[in-house]
């Protein structure tokens, strides 16, 4: 086997100098009726060539060739050739947690610019490296915040992206933690009038995701000056992060949850993305995850260590912040190296690219009879559109033009089933955007 | 700085298998900015422009990003260049860490996650043009389930510990379904610091457990423990000390006379696969650690996945949604299932990380079992080749792992920690420090079956050589690492005042 370094002579010398006859010897701890007699039963051994085979047939199964306006959580965006091959220096693919410092400053290093960049980013004093993604960093962040104000109520916007507000349902299910969803108004944001005084002064956290899981910019400095009032913590996650290149940052937010996948990783159908939360210094000791400090060796050299581990859960066991131990780390360095190469000029390129082109899209797709756009409050590069029929029918239709259709809310919103959010990122060529309305508008003209 | 240490005066003396070598220095990537530099062009844009303060309100846009970084793309490159070779890596040698399998990560099983049609999938695409990453997680489950000899599985956990919180979220899913949820878990004293943490998330109260004197766990002691308000034991076999449970049966017995369940982190999987299914053994939940057993990259701590494994009682439980082969043989997700404990993250689980995991598998196929015994081959080797030199507080047959303490060489002043610095002037990364907690001063060592013989032969000379060191000269190995770019670094500075991020001066 092409993975194992072994001759049959050398494991006979090995087991030799063991001091047993055979392997079998060396299992014997384990009792004799559970030992497997007969191979497993598996597919395999398979050699390289067809390794490569059996994932390219599956490639072929897939979407290749179909373009797509699905936002809603994973984006498609540029991705550069060097960010890929530095990631793939063995050096950082094959290494572990960088708990052994003077043998991991390359991890340590990236980690902490990594931390830079996410703060220059979002406005906030630090940032952990890393979650696992948006989903769990924002039910981490819930729970920060619970620990952080002793309250145990949270109110979250409906605009929150439906799976980050299940995952969030999982983990409070058993803490006690209480969850109030707040609606939203005819702009898209959260309804402001819902959130009253009396329910605010209970509530750890308001919960909300900007631009929203409608593609909606919500009032972040209206919202914590509400929240503040009442002693509340704002918390704001971000799953689109390229919005970051233009949007004001969430610095007014006590704490940031986010999904790094935007910054040059693959959707690769769900994961591996970056999850990561910032907040303000005074937090850290209740922000779980890994961080990277810098310090000095004996000789005054500047050197990087993991830090404030007391936190952990390989220290604290039980009485751990949380009880994450493999990251992202891997993605929290593709994210930095992508940010380094598109830089301060780049990503603001980029998302003025996706602003212009989300606004070409929603202008073709108003000219077409029988749909409007709704939601009014300002949008990056998602919005919100309303088809005069079912959105399951529609994008049925559309696949069959190699497109796939916008995210359809009644998935998760029962009430708007005829309501779905259009993506178009800087990677979505203007043909393909007009393509994609001369579809629909063929289809809507088509009787039911 | 090392005019004592004789050894070190020539630089090209050689260490082991270990020579210095320059590296270079390198500022943070901040440092180097220059305004107008740039790594990245775009394509030009293709539709009007759109000024964003009149597009979406002065109030929600910002200015440029102050101290984000501008630099060319060679610097870039250069820069993580440089800060890799300040690294260790699986592919620079053995790395040795008890506990985290660092074996070899297969080139193909990069490749094959980054094609075209599997890389640029989206997650909320149609299962009409999602058959080949269904059909992918489906084959991954099957094959876990035949490993594992176990029911049913769900892949969407993203790393061990979400795993075992996953698991635990389906007992108590299945107990409440029972009639009584319970109150407590039990865990043993050597089990790893993510199954407490997870077990509070669960809702539960965590029962800690003490092992034997042969670092086992009783089942007289166990007996007393387990009453009607136990929901589980997780355990973690082989345990950490690299030891079969060998009456896992009976403790099974005990937990299921009592209505309790048997939780197996699997963290220490590559000691069993192919040779015994934990399914067999009387375990109803277990997950596994793909990142260790199934050789997907470390990556610097993650990316990982945990695939949590169930007998059929617990199935309805299972996170949503599900990977199922429909009767027409196509696949879909299920999101349909009333019992699910819910979701644990969002979409279908960390993809790349799982088809790594199935392409690694697949090479092996049923020959899993040999690199299953090749691991236990090295550790054993390791073992006896050690054993004269450093203490081994638990004489038990090891299997893919060994812990020695540092109770030798204590004496002349020398800790676990000291010996572990040491190895890295040697060219090798240290073993696992300090843990399992049950073995004062742990050295713990784990060369997986990726090891040749002549790199265990490598490493057991360094042992032996830091031992003697330890003798003659044990400055020398308190005062380790010598080789490396920096000397030990001052982690209670670090903690006492952090700086987390870089400020311009």
């Amino acid at each position: 086997m092409r993975y194992l370094p072994k001759s049959p002579s050398e494991r006979q010398e090995m087991l030799a100098a063991i001091g047993v006859r055979s392997v079998e010897d060396l299992f014997t701890s384990i009792p004799e009726k559970f030992r497997l007699r007969e191979p497993l039963n598996l597919p395999g051994p398979l050699s390289e060539t067809e390794i490569i085979q059996y994932f390219q047939a599956r490639a072929a199964e897939n979407a290749r060739g179909y373009t797509s306006f699905l936002g809603a959580g994973a984006y498609q965006h540029l991705r550069s050739v060097a960010a890929d091959a530095l990631i793939q220096r063995g050096e950082f693919l094959t290494s572990y947690t960088p708990y052994q410092a003077e043998f991991a400053q390359g991890t340590l290093t990236a980690i902490f610019e990594f931390q830079t960049l996410m703060c220059q980013l979002t406005g906030q004093e630090v940032a952990n490296a890393s979650m696992y993604d948006g989903s769990t960093a924002l039910t981490e962040a819930v729970l920060m915040a619970e620990r952080l104000t002793s309250r145990s109520h949270v109110l979250v916007a409906r605009s929150v992206h439906p799976e980050y507000r299940q995952v969030l349902k999982t983990y409070a299910k058993n803490l006690g933690l209480e969850i109030e969803e707040i609606g939203y108004t005819e702009s898209g944001q959260l309804d402001r009038a819902a959130l009253k005084p009396e329910t605010l002064a209970k509530a750890a956290a308001v919960v909300v995701q900007s631009p929203n899981f409608f593609g909606v910019l919500e009032d972040l400095p209206a919202l914590a000056e509400i929240a503040h009032a009442q002693s509340s913590l704002l918390i704001s996650t971000i799953t689109e992060a390229v919005s970051l290149g233009i949007v004001r940052p969430p610095a007014e937010a006590d704490i940031v949850a986010m999904e790094g996948q935007a910054f040059g990783i693959a959707p690769s159908y769900g994961g591996p993305y970056v999850g990561v939360i910032a907040t303000r210094e005074k937090n850290v000791r209740q922000m779980p995850g890994r961080l990277a400090g810098q310090t000095t060796d004996s000789t005054g050299n500047r050197g990087f260590v993991l830090t404030l581990a007391t936190r952990e859960q390989h220290i604290r066991r039980e009485k751990a912040t949380s009880n994450i131990c493999t990251n992202e780390a891997l993605y929290a360095l593709a994210a930095t190296i992508h940010l380094c190469l598109i830089g301060k000029e780049g990503l603001r390129e980029q998302a003025l690219q996706n602003l212009a082109k989300a606004r070409f899209a929603q202008a073709e797709f108003e000219k077409i009879p029988g749909i409007r756009r709704v939601f009014s409050g300002p949008t990056f590069n998602e919005f919100t559109l309303e088809f005069p029929r079912s959105v399951k029918m529609i994008n049925a239709d559309l696949l069959k033009e190699n497109i796939i259709g916008p995210y359809a809310l009644g998935t998760h919103y029962p009430d708007l089933t005829k309501r779905a959010v259009v993506c178009v990122t800087e990677t979505t060529p203007r043909a393909e955007i007009e393509r994609f309305a001369a579809a629909v508008r063929r289809i809507l003209e088509k009787p039911v | 700085m090392n005019s004592k240490l004789t050894d070190l005066e020539a630089p090209t003396k050689n260490v082991g298998k270990a020579r210095a070598h320059v590296t270079q220095n390198e500022g943070l990537i901040f440092e180097q900015s220059a305004p107008g530099k740039r790594g990245m062009e775009l394509p030009p844009l293709d539709v009007p422009a759109v000024d964003p303060a009149a597009a979406l309100g002065k109030a929600f846009t910002r200015d440029s990003i102050e101290g984000f970084p501008e630099v060319s793309e060679i610097e870039v490159i250069r820069h993580f260049t440089r800060l890799s070779t300040w690294n260790y890596a699986i592919d620079l040698g053995m790395y040795p860490l008890g506990s985290c399998t660092m074996k070899y990560n297969p080139r193909v099983n990069e490749f094959v996650a980054r094609l075209e049609g599997l890389a640029t999938e989206h997650p909320e695409q149609p299962g009409e043009v999602s058959q080949g990453c269904l059909r992918i997680l489906y084959d991954l489950q099957k094959c876990l389930l035949s490993i594992t000899g176990m029911d049913a599985a769900t892949l969407q956990p993203a790393a061990g510990a979400q795993g075992e919180l996953t698991g635990l979220l389906m007992i108590r899913a299945y107990l409440e379904s029972q009639g009584n949820a319970r109150h407590k878990v039990l865990i043993p004293d050597s089990a790893h610091g993510t199954n407490p943490a997870s077990v509070v998330i669960a809702g539960y109260e965590v029962q800690n457990i003490k092992s034997n004197s042969r670092g086992q766990l009783d089942t007289d002691h166990l007996r007393e423990f387990v009453t009607d308000d136990v929901a589980a034991l997780m355990i973690t076999n082989p345990s950490t000390l690299g030891v079969f449970e060998e009456r896992i049966a009976e403790i099974a017995a005990i937990l299921h006379e009592r209505g309790a369940l048997l939780y197996m982190d699997g963290a220490n999987m590559n000691a069993l696969a192919g040779v015994t299914r934990p399914g067999d053994f009387g375990v109803d939940v277990m997950h596994l650690n793909l990142h260790k057993t199934f050789s997907t990259p470390h990556g610097g701590g993650g990316p990982g996945a945990g695939p949590v494994m169930v007998k059929k009682i617990l199935e309805p439980f299972l996170p949503v949604p599900v990977v199922v082969q429909k009767q027409d043989d196509t696949y879909a997700l299920d999101h349909n299932r009333p019992k699910s404990v819910g979701r644990v993250r969002a979409y279908a689980g960390n993809f790349g990380v799982l088809l790594r995991a199935l392409a690694y598998t697949l090479a092996y196929g049923p020959g899993i079992r040999q690199a299953t015994e090749d691991a236990v081959v090295n550790a054993n080797y390791i073992r006896k080749n050690l054993e004269p030199y450093f203490d081994l507080p638990y004489n038990l047959p090891s299997m893919h792992e060994v812990v020695f303490s540092d109770a030798r060489q204590k004496a002349r002043g020398v800790n676990t920690m000291d010996i572990a610095k040491r190895l890295i002037d040697y060219g090798f990364h240290p073993y696992t420090t300090a843990f399992p907690l049950i073995v004062p001063g742990a050295m713990m060592i784990e060369p997986t079956e990726s090891e040749s013989k002549q790199e265990c032969d490598l490493f057991i000379d360094a042992m032996r050589s830091i031992a003697a060191e330890v003798e003659a000269n044990p400055e020398l190995v308190k005062t380790a690492p010598h080789s490396t770019r920096v000397g030990r670094l001052d982690e209670v500075a670090a903690a006492r005042k952090p700086i987390l991020r870089w400020k311009p001066a």
